[in-house]
């Protein structure tokens, strides 16, 4: 049987994704427990390879691993072999000599995944690729919306606002939330709208002038490297701040705000909307660790068996 | 005289070929011939030839007899990279591809920038070389775009052209300079024709399949736009352009504006932008990444119309080995560049010839006399007292493109596990048989 990976959205069906985003539901009334494991992956082995800077995404998949009783290695580049200049492909051959079940892969770099794979028998997840894709922060999205909106997101609006050119989470996020059925418009300054973006399915706009139109504000990250060193993709903070940034004023009552984190508070969202207990950031930061608990369950459990109940 | 073309002694051959569909444009031929060759020149070309005593015949039925392929446009790797690839092992890659005649770029590790690095090339190639080989000079010292090379003494020691392409001549002023001062030596400047900062941290096409996989894209403007730029100062300076590799339909319309208006250019395109688009990508094979970026299908149709219609005039391999722990990389950080020697034939006669796009003896002339003559070497021609620089093609066998069986060092081909169909069957080359697979 070929192994599974989830390296891009596109490796889903929305029946994948409905089982992915109700075997994560199934494990929420495990992360209220006092005693928050179950003994579903006792003897698997999960590596975490990181080759970039993560929060969120590093700890909530080790401790999706950890509460399912899989064991899990860190590792990171700083302090391991890549620092004396092992090659990707090498690192992965060693840690494959473990027989590892899975290895999660962050990299500043797209086909990272494809190489990973290619070189081992573990099942590849793609924790972020370059600018290529963040799976796993759309599936999460996904739920956090489901939480929200109720199973069927046929026909919501989202706009995703910011850094599309430079942004997995943009990609992720465009491809999974058409495969259920939403409308994605994208907002961004010119030069941070990818060329030919319309062939991706979306529409396209320069400003927030229709922002109201959305049912989901989506918004992105700016990076401070992006106004660095003559890129010159924005003339400043503060004015990206003016054109774009969400403030209450730009909002309607009932629109939900989002975003993948870590937020600059001032520039792409405002203080007063990241502090709304109404945003739906927080939530998404706790739907990270169900929805991947269920990643790493079904790519080793695979299948549309009805077997999680037993699992717990 | 100055030689441009440097290979081991020749084992002149003795050969009765017979019944071969001989296509040679500027011979006039495109019919069922025997071919005598006798100590490497060609004897006879005629019907119902008789072998001489002890003169080994070839049934070629059913195969295509061709004039030699001549590549202006292959990176040898000599001096200082013969991991990837070395004189030998490049030029039997150029034999098994049906080339007679090949030509190495300048951005070698130390750079062809002074003549004795010419020369000692050359010497290297007198033992190494199984297909005359020959080199192209730097246009600047240490290809670094700052002071020109000795262009005269590089000409006289026998460099074909010259060149710094890997680079882009990125100032109008050295590109200005470059074509005049060319003049002296009866050579042409060949441009890769690239804004590098236009291409900044680009590693594909920029487009709806940059867009999906979120890679930093290279705008087909980043070409047009030094096209351009060079087509006016060749104009203005009346010295002698050749374009390397152009990949946009943008860059033709220059051209085309150009030639008409009686500018010295000529230009050429790879077989894999003939053949391949970016489309290719999307699953993110470093062996896909090249530059000039395979490009979308719009311009590969007007690339192959222009080759049909000599608006571009070769087909040039930009063969460019890397070595495998190069290439096994995640695609943002492998270097550019496809082998393209064995495959060039066989991906052009399928793609192009097969479905009707280009008529085989426009495919000869692009791959073998249209190049030699910008080289300004002797022809490949199936005529009588020529030195026979031929090969012969089995249109119909198909084969599967593996890395066991690639003669290059390396093993990047873009082509690897595609079957191709039309093979190589033999190559003589300066009168020696350079390549023979499995005769029968």
């Amino acid at each position: 049987m070929a192994k599974r990976d989830l390296i891009s959205i596109d490796d889903l069906s929305a029946a994948d994704v409905d089982l992915l985003l109700d075997t994560a539901e199934s494990f929420l009334p495990v992360l209220q427990r006092d005693i928050k494991k179950v003994p579903t992956l006792r003897g698997r082995t999960v590596i975490n390879m990181f080759f970039e800077s993560s929060t969120r995404t590093s700890t909530s998949f080790d401790l999706a691993a950890k509460r399912l009783s899989a064991d899990t290695i860190g590792i990171k580049a700083k302090g391991s072999a890549v620092d004396k200049g092992e090659s990707l492909k090498d690192t992965i051959i060693t840690l494959s000599a473990y027989s590892p079940d899975i290895i999660v892969i962050r990299h500043p770099r797209a086909g990272a995944c494809q190489l990973a794979s290619a070189n081992t028998k573990a099942s590849i997840i793609n924790a972020g690729d370059g600018k290529h894709q963040h799976p796993s922060q759309c599936l999460l999205d996904l739920f956090t919306l489901r939480q929200a909106f109720g199973r069927n997101l046929k026909g919501l609006k989202v706009a995703i606002v910011g850094d599309i050119l430079h942004s997995r989470v943009a990609r992720s996020d465009i491809a999974g939330f058409q495969l259920l059925g939403m409308e994605v418009t994208v907002i961004a300054p010119p030069t941070m709208m990818p060329r030919e973006v319309e062939s991706l399915g979306v529409k396209a706009e320069y400003d927030l002038a229709d922002l109201h139109k959305a049912d989901v504000i989506y918004l992105l990250r700016i990076q401070q490297e992006r106004i660095s060193q003559g890129a010159n993709f924005l003339p400043s903070l503060r004015e990206y701040a003016t054109v774009w940034g969400v403030t209450r004023s730009r909002l309607r009552p009932g629109q939900k705000v989002m975003h993948p984190g870590p937020i600059n508070r001032g520039v792409e969202i405002s203080a007063a909307v990241a502090d709304d207990p109404d945003t739906l950031i927080a939530r998404q930061v706790e739907a990270g660790l169900a929805v991947r608990m269920a990643i790493l369950y079904r790519t080793i459990v695979g299948g549309s068996d009805s077997d999680t109940k037993e699992a717990l | 005289m100055t030689r441009r073309l440097w290979s081991a002694p020749a084992r002149g051959a003795d050969l009765l070929i017979q019944g071969a569909r001989v296509v040679d444009p500027l011979a006039g031929l495109d019919t069922i011939l025997d071919v005598l060759v006798r100590k490497g020149r060609i004897h006879l070309v005629g019907t119902d030839l008789e072998a001489p005593a002890a003169c080994r015949v070839i049934d070629a039925d059913g195969w295509l007899l061709l004039p030699g392929f001549v590549d202006l446009h292959a990176h040898l790797r000599t001096p200082g990279r013969e991991d990837e690839e070395d004189l030998a092992s490049g030029t039997r890659a150029a034999a098994a591809g049906g080339y007679v005649a090949v030509f190495g770029m300048a951005n070698t590790d130390p750079e062809v920038d002074t003549a004795p690095l010419v020369e000692a090339l050359a010497l290297r190639a007198l033992s190494e070389a199984v297909v005359p080989v020959g080199f192209f000079a730097a246009v600047t010292r240490g290809q670094r775009g700052e002071e020109l090379t000795e262009m005269w003494e590089l000409a006289q020691a026998g460099a074909v052209g010259f060149s710094d392409d890997g680079r882009p001549l990125n100032s109008a002023h050295l590109t200005r300079r470059a074509l005049q001062y060319a003049k002296v030596t009866d050579r042409f400047v060949a441009v890769h024709a690239e804004d590098e900062s236009l291409t900044r941290g680009g590693v594909m096409h920029e487009g709806a399949v940059s867009a999906k996989l979120g890679l930093g894209g290279m705008p087909p403007v980043a070409e047009s736009i030094e096209v351009d730029r060079a087509l006016e100062l060749a104009a203005y300076e009346e010295g002698r352009l050749h374009l390397c590799h152009l990949s946009t339909a943008a860059s033709l319309e220059h051209l085309e504006r150009a030639k008409k208006a009686g500018v010295h250019v000529t230009a050429e395109v790879t077989p894999h932008h003939l053949t391949l688009t970016d489309e290719c990508v999307r699953g993110l094979d470093p062996n896909y990444k090249m530059n000039p970026p395979l490009r979308p299908e719009a311009d590969r149709k007007a690339l192959s119309q222009a080759l049909r219609s000599g608006l571009i005039d070769c087909l040039a391999t930009d063969h460019a080995p890397h070595a495998q722990q190069e290439k096994e990389v995640p695609f943002e950080d492998a270097p550019f560049g496809t082998l393209g020697l064995e495959t060039a034939f066989a991906a052009a006669h399928q793609t192009l010839v097969a479905s009707g796009a280009l008529k085989l003896p426009v495919l000869v002339e692009r791959m073998s006399q249209s190049p030699a003559r910008i080289a300004g070497i002797a022809l490949p021609t199936v005529q009588a007292g020529e030195e026979a620089n031929l090969c012969l093609v089995d249109p119909r066998e198909t084969w599967t493109v593996t890395a066991a069986q690639l003669h290059s060092k390396a093993k990047n081909s873009a082509w690897l596990g595609t079957k191709m169909k039309a093979r190589v069957k033999l190559t003589v080359a300066a009168g020696s048989v350079a390549w023979e697979d499995g005769a029968r």
